[in-house]
C-alpha cells in the first residue's frame, strides 16, 4: 500500500518512479552498476553520476506496460548531455520495437548541459525526432512536469511535443529560464527572484489554462499516478492525427489567435482575468481540484 | 553578404526568394527542379511570430502539393538565427510550444515526402536552430557559418570554469566549443562549404540529390561515431535497446 504522501517536487527521480509505477514492476535499463558516466564532465573535473542524471526502464502502471525515463533535477539541473540524451533516445527507439502502451517522460531539466553543449543540443534534436517517430507509430508519449527544475530549454520543446502534459502548479514549463532572461535583458524584463511572478508566467496553472498542460494535479506522486492512469484509460491512440494537415492548420490558427488575444499580456493574472476566473488573484492558491473545477466552465474559451 | 547576393548565388538569377524583416520565403529552382525556400535571416532572435511564419509557410507548401499530382517539392530551410527571443511575454505565451508546433510541421512535411535541406548562413544558435533547421534530412554550413549553443565566455560564467581552460579543451574536444566543423564531427552538419566557392548552385543541387537518395531516418549518432566526434551516443542508445 502506498499511503504516505510523496511530494513529487522534492522527490528524487528514483523515488518518483517507485511511487508512480506498480510495486516491484520496474526494471532499469543501464542501471548505475554499468557506470555510464559522462567523460565530458570528468574532463572538466565536474562530478559525474553513474546514471548520468536519468533513469530509464520498463514498468507497469495499473497493469499496463510502459517505458519510462526520469530525469534527476538534482544532478546538474537534469541537463541533457551525450549519455543522458542517448539513454532517452534509446528508450524511445526501444518503444518502436517493444510497443508499450505509453512512454512516460518524467521531465526535470533546464535543457542542454553546457559542459557538453553541442552533444546536448544534438541529443535533444534526436529526442525530438524520436518522440515524433514513436507517436507516428501510434504510441502515446506522456510528459510529467513537477520537479524543481521544471521543463526548460530543449526539454521544454520536447515536453510540448508529447500527447499529454501532466503538471503540478509547482512544475514550470517554458523555453528560456527567468534567470537567463534577467541576465540578458535586465531585471525589468523578468525579475527571477520574484517567485510568485515566475510561477504566474511559467507554472502549471497558467500552462493548464492556456491548454498547454492537459492535466493539472497536486504536488503528490499519487496524484501524478492517477493522472497517468486516466490518460491510459482514455486510450489516447498516439498522434496518428499528426499526419493530418488539417489538425496542424487548426493548431496554427489557435496559436495565432492566442498571440492576438494576449498581445500585451506579461503576467498570468491577466490570462486568468481574461479567461473569466471569478477571483484571478486567488488562482495561485487554489488546490488542483478547485482550479480544475473552475477551469472546466471556462476552458473552451481560454484555449482559443 | 547581402541577401540578394546570397540567394542569387544559391538559386541563380530570376528566383523568387524574398526577405521580409527576419523572415525568408519564396520559390526557386535547383537544377531545374522547383523548391520552396523558407527561413530566418540576419541573426534572427526567433519569437512566436517568426516561428509561426515558418510553420505557416511549411503548411502552405504541404497543402499546395497535396492538391497537385507529382512528387512533393523539396523544402530548403535557410537558418540564420542568434537563438530564441528572450522575453517574459514570449515565455508566458509558450514559445517552446510554438517551436514544438514548427517541429511537428517539419515532421508532417517529411512524412508527406518533401525532402528537407537546411543551409546555415550566418549563425545557427541554440533554440532557433533546434526549432526547424536541425530537423532537416541534410544540413549544409555555408562559409563562415557559426553553430553553437553559447559562446565560451558565457559558458565560462555559467559553468564557473575558467575561460582559458575552456579554450584549451575546445582545441581537443568538439563537444562544447562553437563551430560548424565541430557539429560536422558530431554528425549534425553534413557539408561544410569552403570559402570563396563560385559553385554554390552546383553544391546545392548535389546536396539535394544526396537528400533524395538517402534514408529519411535519423542517422546522426552513427555518423557522429564514424567521424569520431560523438563516440558514445550511438553506443549508449544501443545498450538501452539491448538491455
Amino acid at each position: 500500500m502506498k499511503t504516505k504522501r510523496v511530494s513529487y517536487f522534492e522527490a528524487s527521480a528514483r523515488t518518483r518512479v517507485a511511487a508512480l509505477v506498480d510495486e516491484a514492476s520496474f526494471t532499469e535499463f543501464c542501471p548505475p552498476e554499468l557506470r555510464l558516466t559522462s567523460p565530458h564532465l570528468a574532463r572538466l573535473d565536474a562530478p559525474v553520476g553513474f546514471d548520468d542524471g536519468v533513469v530509464v526502464g520498463r514498468a507497469t502502471v495499473d497493469g499496463r506496460a510502459v517505458l519510462l525515463a526520469a530525469q534527476e533535477g538534482k544532478f546538474n539541473g537534469g541537463a541533457v548531455g551525450e549519455v543522458h540524451g542517448a539513454k532517452i533516445r534509446g528508450l524511445l527507439e526501444r518503444a518502436l520495437r517493444d510497443k508499450p502502451e505509453a512512454v512516460l517522460l518524467l521531465v526535470d531539466s533546464g535543457g542542454v548541459r553546457l559542459h557538453e553543449a553541442n552533444a546536448g543540443l544534438i541529443a535533444i534534436s534526436e529526442i525530438m525526432r524520436a518522440v515524433l517517430a514513436v507517436q507516428a507509430a501510434g504510441i502515446p508519449v506522456i510528459a510529467l512536469v513537477g520537479g524543481s527544475c521544471g521543463a526548460f530549454g530543449g526539454m521544454g520543446i520536447v515536453t510540448r511535443l508529447c500527447d499529454e502534459v501532466l503538471m503540478s502548479e509547482e512544475g514550470r514549463l517554458g523555453l528560456s529560464g527567468p534567470e537567463v532572461i534577467e541576465t540578458v535583458k535586465g531585471v525589468g524584463e523578468f525579475d527571477s527572484r520574484d517567485r510568485s511572478l515566475v510561477w504566474r508566467v511559467t507554472g502549471g496553472k497558467l500552462r493548464r489554462a492556456l491548454g498547454e498542460a492537459t492535466g493539472l494535479v497536486d504536488d503528490d506522486a499519487a496524484s501524478f499516478r492517477e493522472a497517468v492512469i486516466a490518460c491510459l484509460d482514455r486510450g489516447i491512440t498516439g498522434r496518428d492525427a499528426l499526419d493530418d494537415l488539417e489538425v496542424l492548420q487548426a493548431a496554427q490558427q489557435g496559436l495565432q489567435r492566442r498571440r492576438e488575444r494576449f498581445a500585451e499580456t506579461r503576467d498570468g493574472l491577466e490570462v486568468w482575468r481574461s479567461a473569466g476566473f471569478p477571483d484571478p488573484q486567488a488562482v495561485p492558491m487554489l488546490t488542483a481540484d478547485a482550479f480544475n473545477t473552475q477551469l472546466a466552465g471556462l476552458q473552451a474559451e481560454v484555449q482559443s | 553578404m547581402s541577401d540578394v547576393i546570397v540567394f542569387d548565388r544559391l538559386f541563380g538569377a530570376g528566383h523568387g526568394v524574398e526577405v521580409h524583416g527576419h523572415f525568408v520565403r519564396g520559390r526557386a529552382e535547383v537544377a531545374g527542379r522547383p523548391v520552396a525556400v523558407i527561413g530566418t535571416w540576419d541573426s534572427a532572435a526567433v519569437d512566436g511570430d517568426l516561428a509561426l511564419a515558418v510553420s505557416g509557410a511549411i503548411l502552405e507548401v504541404v497543402a499546395e502539393d497535396a492538391k497537385r499530382t507529382g512528387t512533393p517539392r523539396p523544402i530548403v530551410f535557410i537558418a540564420d538565427t542568434e537563438g530564441q527571443e528572450l522575453s517574459r511575454r514570449e515565455e508566458l505565451l509558450g514559445l517552446n510550444g510554438c517551436f514544438a508546433h514548427v517541429a511537428r510541421c517539419v515532421d508532417l512535411a517529411r512524412r508527406r515526402g518533401h525532402p528537407i535541406l537546411t543551409l546555415i548562413h550566418g549563425r545557427a544558435v541554440s533554440g532557433g536552430f533546434l526549432a526547424f533547421g536541425m530537423l532537416a534530412d541534410r544540413v549544409c554550413a555555408l562559409p563562415g557559418a557559426q553553430v553553437r549553443v553559447m559562446d565560451l565566455r558565457a559558458m565560462s560564467r555559467v559553468t564557473k570554469i575558467a575561460l582559458d581552460r575552456l579554450e584549451g579543451l575546445a582545441k581537443e574536444s568538439p563537444v562544447f566549443a562553437p563551430g560548424a566543423d565541430n557539429y560536422w564531427r558530431m554528425g549534425a552538419v553534413d557539408e561544410l562549404w569552403p570559402e570563396g566557392g563560385a559553385d554554390w548552385d552546383e553544391r546545392l543541387a548535389g546536396a539535394l540529390d544526396a537528400v533524395l537518395s538517402a534514408s529519411r531516418t535519423d542517422g546522426r549518432a552513427a555518423v557522429g561515431a564514424e567521424r569520431g566526434g560523438r563516440t558514445l551516443a550511438a553506443q549508449v542508445a544501443a545498450t538501452v535497446l539491448a538491455a
